[in-house]
């Protein structure tokens, strides 16, 4: 029996060396180790066996199936290392693997338009410091656009918003109805629709009747803000106004307020940022002033906030409102405003 | 508003240079827009006199002159044809900067022999030192000009662009504008005094004045002076009216223009000889009344605009313009000088309906002091009497039937920081209202002032006005920054605006380029979206006053910008394109705004990948852009059938349309082929279209189902159908049965294999329960429950 088990372990010794595949390494196992190999089967006979027998033969069985096992595992470990290896290294033989500069597969790449980012960005800023995103007709009332906003008929400031209006007269003969010259129309309605505390902003499109050239289309984009509360201050509209900037063009651009005039606002303001390609020394960019006008604001009219139904002896309220088109045009360095609402993808497909 | 810095200078005391001057009025809301500086590169260029001119020796046109220049004597070539002993002229030395008489650039002037003659510096004309275009000779000073007196000293100014604020008509005048530098730099002011000589009988004696319409027209001021001579303005009256950018006429006009310039009150200068029935009556134009115009147009007037009247018939239509009729011409030798005031909303409505905004109208629309009527008129009177009439009668006419009180407003320390948000001292506040001259009353102690605006600031009104008075005085720099301390309001927000952003996502996701077109468009781009180029049946939203005929209407559909784009784009074809708008179209409904719900709008052709170095891939067609519609749809939670679908626009076979709440709320189709042929499309064209406001009602929330525990079985079905029936009918055969958890169609087949007129539909059905796994016996009773409801509702049989 011990010089059959040495015999045993001989053969798979021997056999084993000469092993160079997972496949033959695995018959080799079912040979040797597997349920009905023969060393199984004298492991399984051994109580047969007389003790002294049993004994001796046990000891050297389960040793020589120890030793085996340890063999096997370290052979399946070299053989599967030396099997990456080839794959590798076949792998590697194919040409046109070999030039990894090669181009993907390409996908078809998407993208939003400049002026549609550029609102995102600016409305989740405001959105996230509490201002709600509204958004109205761009068809409008005449009372919305001007009469509510403190821009009556013969209002010079009417002159400078020269307006389209739709087709449509009433019975006293008078035209209604116009396309919106400024976001600040959503303004009043919410002014006329909600109550107090508001805080809202009101990004889209406005139409101006313009000769078109490079900056000035019939077409633009605008952004208005309102902020109705007790308590509300100029310091406050500087402070948000100084956040907004912050964020949007960082932390190193100066802000500027100054007096300025819409009908709608009392105290007025004029906002700029620092002319971000001289950095205030003044270029053709910024036409030597240092400062680029980036909108208006103000302190909400009180005949304003009374048309809409809101006591200006109770609340105070800030408005802004900015343009859209021309934060990408000056960010990108965009010199004809035309670009945007062409088709051209040479244009759209840099952003 | 064109000002020149010398002119303010008269009226303020300046010590700081323009350039701060600008600064300190943008700052306080006065924008001086730019700064155009006269004379920046005249160092050395000083005054000559002519002593000699010598003939060129070796050139007839050009002559040696030679000028005293008080420290030293220089001799140039000069070509000008007005050089003559005795002149003061412009000496500029080598190293000026000068402009290049003929090619108009800028160079610095070299020492040159001109033919063979060295020339020390030049005698420059107009064109040469930048101040005009002139350069026919050189510029002749006066001869009481010191010789040796420096150019910039002469010539030099800067000219500011201001632009002033419709609230500050007080500003659109010289003396409004040195008011506020006056005010911001605590300078002395100098207004002019009008001083002049009376003689004679009374105006009262020679003109009659009669308001018929107050409203309109608030007062009434005038003068007479007589023994006119009308000539040439002095040079320094055109100088002024030059630097604003006006053309001087002659004196009466010039003065007239001049004072306008200074106090910002028009003035209109009547040929009183031509005044008929000596008498001015202010009233409405009479129906169907016409007036020549100064500039020799007939005008019709009508009932709501304000006429100046003689006797007979209008003479100037009040506030715009004067009449042909009543013109100041070489023979006037009496005038009567107007300065009234109007209602600023009758003559902006007169002036637009007239189409003549002019320097006057701007003015009197902004609504300048009633005040104003008086000093103005005497300044120009004065101006007359001195430089173009002999008599002046006694007094003046004033009818002033709107006589307001200009009122006290109150104000404590408490409403500025209210506004402002900065806690102003009583002193700060009285003091800058004071400076800008409001009359300020506080008691000792108190914490309130009562502040009454000067008569120049019209737009003073309300308690606000004042405060902002303080801030811009102050300065906008002192407001501190503060971030809103109030909790934010309750938000409801827009759930369009949430899915616009989530719909623009995914398409960026899909692979789509954005595309943002006008709003406004065309009916022929309209047109060409029928195949049989019929109009639309209704049409579009129609703009009274477009300013192109390309822009006559708002657009009903986002279908033909981006259909206009792919057709533009052609070169991508081969690539394959996909481009989406998302934005609103506008409906008409008659009589009210219309509706403008955000549509999507996306469209694809060409290969679906790009051509790659392992080969290219084939081209997209209907099932790409129906797999994009059903995909963003499940993305964002709804569940939609598609029926068959009648568009124009699409090709009649390839068209497929979710109808909701009796509303096409999804298209998808192929472009019909004439279509693509009026776009000048040579490629298929796949286009969807998606209502998004509509779609929110449908979306469903998401919810959780426990992933299953028990193995789902799975079984293959073919089934043979009439042509007729469609994937639809029968899935929704199959959704009736619970057990069935997921349905996958795998094949389509007509052909040989299957009868005519029938087809063969490929289901791979799932059977699954969440509590138990489900035996081969239970799914087979289920299975034939479904062949037999497809065969009864469908005539469904199984492919043998
Ligand atoms: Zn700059």
């Amino acid at each position: 029996m011990l010089q059959r088990l040495d015999e045993l372990k001989q053969n798979a010794f021997r056999e084993l060396e000469v092993i160079n595949d997972l496949s033959n390494l695995e018959s080799w196992r079912v040979r040797y180790l597997g349920r009905k190999s023969e060393l199984t089967n004298i492991l399984r006979g051994l109580a047969e066996l007389s003790l002294e027998e049993r004994k001796s033969a046990g000891a050297l069985a389960n040793h020589i199936k120890n030793e085996l096992d340890s063999l096997l595992n370290q052979k399946t470990e070299s053989l599967k290392a030396e099997f990456q290896k080839q794959v590798l290294r076949s792998d590697e033989s194919l040409a046109a693997r070999g030039d990894i500069t090669l181009p993907g597969r390409p996908i078809p790449m998407g993208r939003l338009h400049p002026i549609t980012e550029t609102l995102h960005e600016i409305c989740d800023i405001f959105v996230s410091l509490g201002f709600q995103i509204m958004e109205s007709n761009d068809a409008e009332l005449d009372y919305y656009n001007f009469e509510a906003l403190n821009i009556p008929e013969e209002h010079p400031a009417r002159d400078d918003m020269s307006t389209f209006w739709l087709d449509y007269e009433d019975e006293r003969g008078k035209r209604p109805m116009l396309l919106r010259t400024h976001t600040t129309s959503v303004s009043a309605r919410c002014v006329a629709t909600m109550k107090p505390p508001i805080r809202v902003i009101e990004p889209g499109r406005v139409y101006r009747y313009e000769a078109t050239d490079a900056t000035h289309l019939t077409m633009f984009h605008q952004l208005d803000g309102l902020a109705v509360d007790k308590g509300i201050t100029m310091a406050d509209l500087k402070g948000t106004f100084y956040e907004f900037a912050r964020r949007f063009y960082g932390d190193g651009r100066r802000v500027r307020f100054r007096p300025d005039y819409f009908p709608f606002v009392e105290p007025g303001v004029e906002v700029a940022v620092e002319c971000a390609l001289c950095k205030g020394s003044g270029c053709r960019l910024c036409g030597n002033s240092g400062w680029i006008e980036i909108g208006g604001a103000g302190m909400t009219h009180p005949k304003v906030l009374e048309r809409g139904g809101i006591d200006p002896n109770e609340y105070t309220s800030f408005a802004f409102g900015f343009g859209i088109d021309r934060i990408p045009m000056l960010r990108y360095g965009i010199n004809d405003m035309r670009l945007f609402f062409g088709s051209d993808l040479r244009f759209l497909r840099q952003f | 508003m064109k000002v020149s810095f010398n002119w303010l200078k008269q009226y303020v005391d300046v010590k700081l240079s323009a350039a701060e001057i600008a600064g300190r009025l943008t700052m306080a809301g006065i924008e001086v827009k730019s700064s155009q500086v006269i004379g920046a590169d005249w160092a050395g260029i000083i005054v000559g006199q002519i002593t000699a001119v010598n003939p060129h020796p070796n050139a007839d046109r050009l002559t040696l002159v030679t000028l005293e220049l008080g420290d030293r004597q220089e001799t140039v070539v000069c070509g000008a044809p007005n050089v003559a002993v005795g002149a003061k002229v412009v000496y500029a030395p080598v190293g000026s900067k000068l402009i290049d008489g003929h090619t108009g650039e800028s160079a610095i002037l070299k020492p040159a022999k001109i033919r063979g003659v060295a020339s020390n510096g030049m005698a420059c004309s107009e064109k040469e030192l930048g101040i005009s275009e002139s350069h026919e000779g050189i510029l002749l000073l006066p001869s009481d000009i010191a010789i040796g007196t420096s150019l910039t000293e002469l010539l030099g100014d800067v000219i500011f662009s201001i632009e002033v604020t419709p609230n500050r008509p007080d500003c659109l005048s010289m003396i409004g504008l040195a008011r506020e530098i006056a005010a911001l730099t605590g300078e002395s002011l100098y207004l002019p005094e009008a001083k002049y000589a009376e003689s004679g009988t009374s105006i009262k004696d020679h003109v009659t004045v009669e308001i018929d319409d107050p409203d309109l027209c608030p007062r009434y001021c005038a003068s007479l002076i007589t023994g006119i001579k009308i000539a040439e303005s002095p040079e320094w009256l055109k100088e002024r009216l030059v630097s604003y950018g006006m053309r001087p006429i002659n004196n009466i006009v010039d003065i007239t223009n001049f004072v306008m310039l200074e106090y910002g009150q028009p003035l209109h200068s009547f040929d009183y000889e031509k005044i008929e029935g000596k008498g001015i009556i202010v009233r409405r134009a009479k129906s169907g009344e016409k007036i020549t115009s100064l500039d020799g147009i007939e005008r019709a007037l009508s009932r709501d605009m304000l006429v100046i009247a003689d006797k007979e018939r209008a003479v100037a239509v009040a506030g715009i313009m004067g009449g042909a009729n009543s013109e100041v011409s070489e023979n006037t030798s009496s005038i009567l000088l107007e300065s009234a005031s109007f209602k600023p909303a009758s003559i902006h409505h007169t002036g637009h309906a007239l189409g003549m905004p002019s320097e006057a109208c701007v003015r009197f629309e902004r609504g300048i002091s009633v005040e104003l009527t008086i000093p103005a008129l005497k300044r120009a009177t004065q101006l007359i009497a001195e430089l173009g009439g002999e008599h002046v009668a006694k007094g003046i006419i004033d009818v002033y039937p709107g006589k307001l009180e200009r009122k006290s407003i109150k104000l404590s320390t408490a409403d500025v920081k209210r506004v402002v948000g900065l806690e102003y001292s009583i002193e700060q506040i009285t003091s800058s209202l004071t400076a800008v001259g409001f009359e300020c009353q506080a008691d000792k102690g108190s914490s309130s002032v009562s502040a009454k605006a000067p008569y120049w600031r019209t737009d003073i009104n309300i308690p606000v006005d004042v405060i902002e008075e303080v801030a811009r005085i102050i300065g906008y720099e002192q407001i501190p920054t503060t971030l809103l301390a109030q909790p934010i309001p309750k938000q409801n927000p827009f759930l369009i605006t949430a899915l616009k952003r989530r719909v623009r996502n995914i398409m960026v996701g899909y692979g789509f380029q954005e595309l943002v077109s006008f709003s406004l468009t065309n009916l022929e781009i309209l047109t060409k979206l029928s195949p049989g180029s019929r109009k639309p049946e209704s049409l579009p939203v129609h703009i009274a006053n477009p300013a192109s005929s390309e822009q006559e209407y708002l657009r009903p559909t986002l279908r033909a910008d981006l259909l206009s784009a792919l057709s533009s784009n052609k070169a991508y074809i081969e690539e394959g394109l996909r481009l989406f708008e998302l934005g609103k179209v506008y409906l008409a409904k008659e009589g009210n705004l219309p509706d403008e719900p955000e549509m999507l709008c996306g469209v694809l052709y060409g290969r679906r990948l790009e051509g790659w170095w392992q080969g290219g891939s084939e081209s997209m067609d209907f099932f790409d852009a129906k797999g994009m519609v059903e995909g963003l749809l499940e993305q964002i939670g709804i569940t939609a059938k598609f029926e068959k679908s009648d568009d124009e626009s699409l090709h009649p076979a390839n068209q497929s349309v979710v109808i909701a709440g009796g509303k096409r709320i999804v298209l998808v189709g192929e472009l019909h082929p004439s279509v693509s042929e009026h776009f000048e499309i040579p490629s298929r064209v796949y286009l969807f279209e998606i209502d998004l406001p509509s779609l929110l009602p449908l979306i469903k929330q998401k919810t959780y189902h426990t992933i299953p525990k028990f193995p789902a079985t799975i079984r293959d079905i073919a089934l043979v159908v009439d042509i007729g029936v469609n994937y639809q009918q029968v899935l929704d055969i199959i959704r009736t049965f619970s057990l069935v958890t997921d349905v996958a169609l795998f094949d389509v087949y007509a052909g040989e294999q299957v009868p005519a007129g029938k087809k063969s539909l490929a289901y791979r059905l799932i059977f699954q329960t969440p509590d138990r796994t489900l035996t081969d016996q239970q799914v087979n009773g289920v299975q034939q429950a479904i062949l037999k409801k497809l065969k009864s509702e469908l005539g469904a049989s199984l492919r043998g």
